[in-house]
């Protein structure tokens, strides 16, 4: 298969589109956590009882369409192969613990991937519904009107005083998470970020990395979300959250000009270098891969690269993540080989602009 | 920066210890900070678990509260659906079914309070047919409020408008509750 051909498919419809403040803001996810009321949760519930859950979805839900998400393909967690669980995982599509609990647990994928409803995850049901850009509160009102149409058919957990009951009590109540990923090399080159999490925090959301571990943020990108699920409405969360991401992208955007004015020529010189090193390496680690990815994006952003697109950032993030890489390659690979796959795939990848 | 144990690998993991408020940093790679015990091991995030028992742990029969039951009795509640016991969920927590919610009720408040920033009730979305009559009430309870508003401002007339609201919402309720039986 060509690599332009496997990125076609590899790339999720909407990520190739561009949404508002997508210079910066890559995506917004809504992700509602749901519950039978008449079952146990699925940390508990017996084989039986979540086949029961599975059966209902192959049943109900399976093939349908709801407005623009249509065809509903339900995933099954045990017929698919562990690299096919991990590509899945790398696209956001399915979390980490749902790939590891392969039996009676599913996903349900719209044809354009914007929205996977995962079965028998945590809780019995967990919608998400991306965005391309900063549209979270598009997102809030799609991802609730895809909740109503669940609860046609399905009894859901709820009690007046609590909410929505889900299994962890840091669910409990909306059981939202609202989450904003967001692409901020000034504010981490000036390490200005590091002082604002603190603020963040306080406000009750988290700002975190989400490639590679601890708090540092491979690429520089960070996930901003809601941390309190139980007291407030979907929308004052939502509001809060888009508040904060406003000012953070008014930031960014302020310190991208600092550091084009006070040291245009460095800055110039860092993101040709690391073009340079994405062209030509032929070894080339998770890490700094991400690193030059980041800073090629930044050169585009800011005018001093102008004939690749700015999407190449989130396609080469998850492009060139083990799952993917050892897909495209056919073949199980080891840490030294993936070094080696991804180098060729970036270059590549970026040897399809130079064509046009 | 290298890793100040093995001197050999990258420091990935930083910490910073505060003990009887003298402070230390720590740049250790991610092998030695294991080793140590300034991680847990696997891929399963400890954070939130951990932290969460600990909470769980800590709610203890208050000296302040005489009437509240020995320590054995706590232990001893069982969910009558799932069959989780309060122990078990102190432990691992997380809720066995919805049931769970009724069954540990009364010791509940403290733990959502620290977890949500203080808060212990919804105030959010309230789905169209488990739902059932929760819209009118919640409906007639932002009423109420806003009629205890106007009346301190002495806003008579409007107030007289939102009373009569109030009472035809109630008659709604009722004849739902009616219907159903």
């Amino acid at each position: 298969m060509s690599l332009q051909q496997f990125m076609n498919e590899a790339i999720s419809p909407w990520m190739k589109q561009d949404g508002p403040d997508s210079d910066i803001v890559l995506s917004s996810r809504i992700r509602l956590a749901r519950n039978f009321s008449n079952s146990p949760f699925p940390l508990i519930a017996s084989e039986e009882k979540l086949n029961k859950i599975l059966n209902f979805f192959r049943e109900n839900f399976k093939g349908q369409s709801f407005k623009n998400y249509e065809n509903f393909e339900l995933l099954e967690m045990s017929d698919l192969q562990s690299i096919e669980k991990r590509v899945l995982v790398e696209k956001h599509l399915i979390s980490p613990h749902l790939a590891e609990k392969s039996q009676q647990s599913a996903t349900l994928i719209s044809q354009n991937e914007q929205v996977s409803v995962m079965v028998n995850e945590e809780d019995h049901i967990r919608i998400q519904l991306y965005f391309p850009g900063f549209q979270l509160d598009k997102a809030l009102e799609q991802a609730s009107q895809l909740d109503d149409w669940l609860e046609e058919r399905i009894d859901y957990a709820f009690d007046e005083k609590r909410g929505y009951l889900t299994t962890c009590p840091t669910n409990v109540g909306t059981g939202m998470r609202a989450s904003v990923m967001m692409h901020l090399p000034a504010l981490s080159i000036t390490q200005q970020i590091n002082r604002m999490t603190p603020a963040i925090n306080q406000l009750g959301l988290v700002v975190r990395g989400i490639y590679g571990e601890g708090s540092e943020a491979v690429g520089n990108i960070y996930q901003i979300s809601n941390q309190i699920t139980l007291g407030k409405s979907e929308e004052d969360i939502v509001e809060d959250l888009h508040s904060v991401v406003k000012q953070l992208i008014d930031q960014e955007r302020r310190a991208r000009e600092a550091l084009l004015q006070r040291s245009g020529i460095q800055l110039e010189d860092r993101i040709f270098r690391s073009y340079g090193v994405l062209k030509h390496s032929r070894v080339i680690e998770s890490k700094e891969a991400a690193k030059c990815l980041s800073d090629l994006r930044l050169g585009i952003d800011l005018g001093f690269i102008d004939h690749i697109p700015r999407t190449i950032l989130n396609e080469l993030m998850i492009l060139t993540q083990p799952g993917f890489l050892q897909q495209y390659a056919k073949a199980t690979l080891g840490p030294d080989e993936r070094d080696i796959r991804r180098a060729s795939l970036i270059r590549e990848r970026l040897q399809l602009e130079n064509e046009d | 920066m290298e890793c100040q144990e093995c001197h050999q690998r990258q420091a990935t993991v930083h910490l910073t210890q505060v003990i009887n408020g003298q402070k230390t940093e720590i740049h250790v790679c991610e092998h030695c900070a294991k080793d140590k015990g300034y991680m847990s091991y696997g891929e399963e995030n400890f954070t939130l678990n951990d932290l969460l028992s600990g909470l769980f742990h800590s709610e203890g029969p208050s000296p302040y509260n005489k009437k509240a039951q020995p320590y054995q009795q706590h232990n001893q509640l069982k969910c009558p659906t799932c069959g989780l016991t309060y122990q078990e969920f102190a432990r691992i927590g997380k809720f066995g079914c919805a049931t769970c919610y009724k069954t540990f009720d009364e010791r509940l408040n403290p733990i959502f309070r620290r977890v949500h920033s203080g808060n212990t009730r919804h105030d959010g979305k309230i789905p169209k047919r488990e739902g059932g009559n929760l819209h009118l009430k919640r409906e007639i309870d932002e009423h109420k409020s806003k009629l205890r508003q106007l009346i301190e401002q002495e806003e008579f007339e409007q107030a007289a408008k939102v009373r009569d609201r109030i009472k035809n919402l109630e008659q709604q309720l009722h004849q739902g509750e009616d219907g159903e039986q």
